[in-house]
């Protein structure tokens, strides 16, 4: 395979180059012009395109097993290899949860001859409900990095306190989805200005403040390696930043539509909008901005969240909350982030892969012998969002008629062409 | 008024209000006749979407409804299908499959008429009226309670002479649980664009998490501002805000927010109380203020019939005069 007269972009720097790809591995990267063909080589156009190593999402929603109305592995992992990625870490909150080395493994067998790596993570507790840990060792022992009981905070202190004590001995990372659930309640939007003209319950940030402050202070006395997913409010930004210069070990990831979509977005009671946490006042959004510029939070992460049109067309306080991201995120990001590209792909390329544990393997760097996970992308491509030309299963997009800047023009998983000119390969 | 729906008041502005307060006018003569009924709406059909239970609200609908001669076909959250998992979409235009012109829908949760709206608007053209969407609005309990305001006004007192704007000059306090009240927002709304002064009387833990762009004052001292209000306006108050810690004890809050007998005292001689019901009474005002000569709590019941008649005729009507 010949990728040709690309812009190779990897954490060493940008140059133009073109990039041999043989069997699964880059076999040699040269200026252009300096490599010949090999004969019969697929090419690949890379013109006005960078070529970078595919991305990586820390933070989807594969559904399988149990949600498999909404999406399957297969099917996600179609719109994630569609979207640039060639890794992704599946969140445990399936049916039954991934809380045992059993439902690991269906989930690793389900995911082979999927479109992209699939990584699954462990929940922190067993079955999700919060009461009691869930057999870390033995998902450990089957690859999870990651254990989280994601869609819901791990509320308890306490119990939250052993995981990470726990985790230790694991190499694991604790992740966590930072919302005190008694102070969030039956809130469906952000709770503020918006909130209250529209009558709608609210989440108030603090819900997310108080949480991280918690679980910050838990990865210092410990020592674990915690991970906050999707950040979504300013006074959790400075948190961040403020343990980070402690040296405490803490990572970050925000969401696309945390960094494009504000509160007022609701206001017509669309429940694609509707999200956990939910899109926050202006002020979070240029915070979380300012944050990703400041490598604050390290990461930008989907938090891809399909569900079937029935869950959505009901009033809003009983639409289930989530949007799917993986064919959009780069161009949203790229679109309404405001950062240069290269950045865009840091956080989204080699800065997750080495959070979920994958560098070596996803991550780059673009040199000879590293796997050829790559991806080419085209920052300039204009196109509009239609919500049913989506590969995934479901089509809960709030970007859906919006145009964006910037696409995955081809994936290379593993030295096979998963996506060639933004048309899946199978 | 613009649009086929009335969503909110905040889609009326004051020449909506009072157009619809002019039109509910003649509707007042129209039940006071031994036969209390126009043919203005023959052939046309309501529906009365109620996803959350108001018998006193539907009925009132209903009655309006079949005052203009419209056929009305009920709909009850019990009496659903969404508890066997259909979405709400498909509920609403099965129901409009039916054939319907006019959905009123009430709803636990904000924005459903809206939704519903939306809805509609894909297959058709029949028009919404938000019956009470979560704490979001009731426009027809807004209506009904400018009209009540300015004709008890009018009919009691020589101050009650008509004004450029309906409620110029009046200081209104609306007291108690503002912040889970679809009431409050609309009257805050109505009775601001028709020129009160509001002041909003809670603890801070009932008010709305945020003011910002209410035309409205704030106070936590009642005896204050009953003191300087026209009208005492108080908000039903639900156990479920002691369960939830919104305040301390029912005790507490009628000791500090309750329109209590000794407390109506305060009142100046030209005032009025009122309350959207259902009342509690001796909670959050007490039983011989809502039986007293101040209250216009039954007459608000009263004019909501000729204000949903209003709605309706203007939503639906053929725009010629209300005939017999």
């Amino acid at each position: 395979m010949f990728l040709s007269r690309g812009t190779v972009l990897d954490q060493t720097g940008a140059r133009r180059a073109d990039v041999v790809v043989k069997g699964d591995v880059v076999s040699e990267v040269a200026p252009p012009g300096e490599l010949s063909r090999p004969a019969g080589a697929l090419v690949l156009d890379a013109e006005g395109c960078i070529v970078a190593p595919g991305l990586v999402d820390l933070h989807c929603h594969l559904r399988e097993p149990g949600g498999e109305e909404a999406e399957t592995i297969e099917t996600g992992s179609r719109a994630a290899a569609l979207g640039g990625y060639t890794a992704v870490v599946a969140m445990p909150n399936t049916e039954p949860a991934a809380s045992s080395a059993a439902v690991v493994r269906h989930v690793l067998q389900m995911a082979r001859g999927a479109l992209c790596d699939v990584r699954p993570a462990g929940t922190i507790t067993e079955g999700r409900l919060g009461r009691s840990l869930a057999n870390m060792a033995e998902m450990a022992a089957e690859g999870v990095r990651i254990f989280t009981d994601d869609g819901s905070c791990v509320a308890s202190p306490a119990l939250m306190r052993r995981a990470m004590e726990y985790s230790r001995s694991l190499g694991a990372v604790i992740a966590d989805h930072c919302e005190d659930p008694a102070l969030t309640g039956d809130g469906c939007m952000n709770e503020g200005a918006w909130s209250s003209l529209l009558g709608l319950p609210g989440r108030p940030a603090v819900a997310e403040e108080v949480t991280v402050l918690r679980d910050l202070a838990l990865a210092r006395a410990t020592g674990a390696r915690l991970h906050l997913l999707h950040l979504s409010t300013a006074g959790a930004v400075d948190a961040v930043r403020a343990a980070k210069a402690a040296g405490v070990a803490v990572t970050a990831e925000a969401t696309p539509h945390h960094l494009a979509l504000e509160e007022d977005c609701v206001a017509g009671y669309d429940t694609s909008y509707k999200v956990n946490p939910p899109l926050r006042a202006h002020g979070d959004r240029s915070a979380l901005l300012e944050a990703l510029a400041a490598g604050v939070v390290d990461a930008i992460a989907t938090d891809h969240a399909p569900h079937p049109p029935e869950a959505k067309q009901v009033s809003f306080c009983d639409a289930a909350p989530g949007m799917v991201g993986l064919e959009t995120a780069f161009a949203v990001a790229s679109s309404f982030s405001g950062l240069p590209v290269e950045r865009v792909v840091a956080l989204m390329s080699w800065q997750p892969a080495a959070i979920a544990g994958l560098t070596g393997t996803h991550g780059g760097p673009v040199c000879p012998g590293a796997a050829a996970n790559l991806c080419v992308l085209d920052p300039g491509r204009r196109w509009t969002v239609v919500a049913s030309a989506l590969a995934s299963r479901s089509r809960n997009t709030p970007f859906a008629g919006r145009e964006l800047a910037g696409r995955a023009r081809h994936t290379v998983l593993a030295g096979e062409p998963v996506v060639i000119a933004e048309e899946a390969q199978r | 008024m613009t649009g086929r729906h009335l969503l909110g008041v905040a889609d009326l502005g004051a020449e909506g209000i009072d157009e619809l307060l002019r039109l509910a006018d003649t509707f007042v003569e129209v039940g006071r006749r031994p036969i209390p009924r126009v043919a203005a709406l023959r052939g046309k059909t309501v529906v009365s979407a109620f996803f959350e239970n108001s018998t006193r609200t539907r009925l009132s609908f209903e009655t309006a409804a079949k005052r203009l001669s419209a056929d009305v076909m009920t709909f009850t959250s019990s009496s659903s299908s969404l508890s066997k998992g259909e979405s709400l979409r498909d509920t609403v235009l099965t129901i409009e499959a039916m054939g319907a012109d006019a959905f009123v829908v009430r709803h636990s949760c904000a924005g459903v008429p809206a939704q519903v709206a939306g809805w509609l608007g894909e297959v058709g053209e029949a028009c919404v009226v938000n019956a009470g969407d979560g704490a979001h609005e009731h426009p027809t309990q807004a209506l009904l309670d400018c009209f009540t305001i300015t004709r008890e006004r009018r009919a009691r007192f020589a101050s009650g002479a008509a004004r450029p704007r309906a409620l110029d000059g009046l200081h209104i306090a609306i007291v108690g649980d503002i912040r889970h009240s679809r009431v409050a927002r609309s009257d805050v709304l109505a009775f601001s664009a028709l020129g009160a002064e509001v002041t909003l009387v809670a603890p801070p833990t009932l008010l709305p998490p945020s003011l910002e762009g209410w035309p409205v004052a704030v106070s936590h001292d009642l005896e204050t501002v009953l003191a300087k209000c026209d009208v005492a306006y108080l908000l039903r108050l639900q156990d479920e805000r002691m369960t939830e810690q919104f305040v301390p004890s029912l005790h507490e809050y009628t000791a500090t927010y309750g329109l209590t007998a000794s407390r109506a005292r305060l009142l100046g001689p030209e005032a009025l109380v009122m309350h959207p019901g259902p009342v509690r009474r001796g909670i959050e005002i007490a039983a011989e203020v809502v039986d007293g000569a101040r209250s216009v709590i039954t007459t608000q019941v009263a004019n909501g019939v000729a204000v949903r008649m209003a709605v309706l005729y203007h939503l639906l009507g053929s725009g010629a005069p209300v005939g017999a």
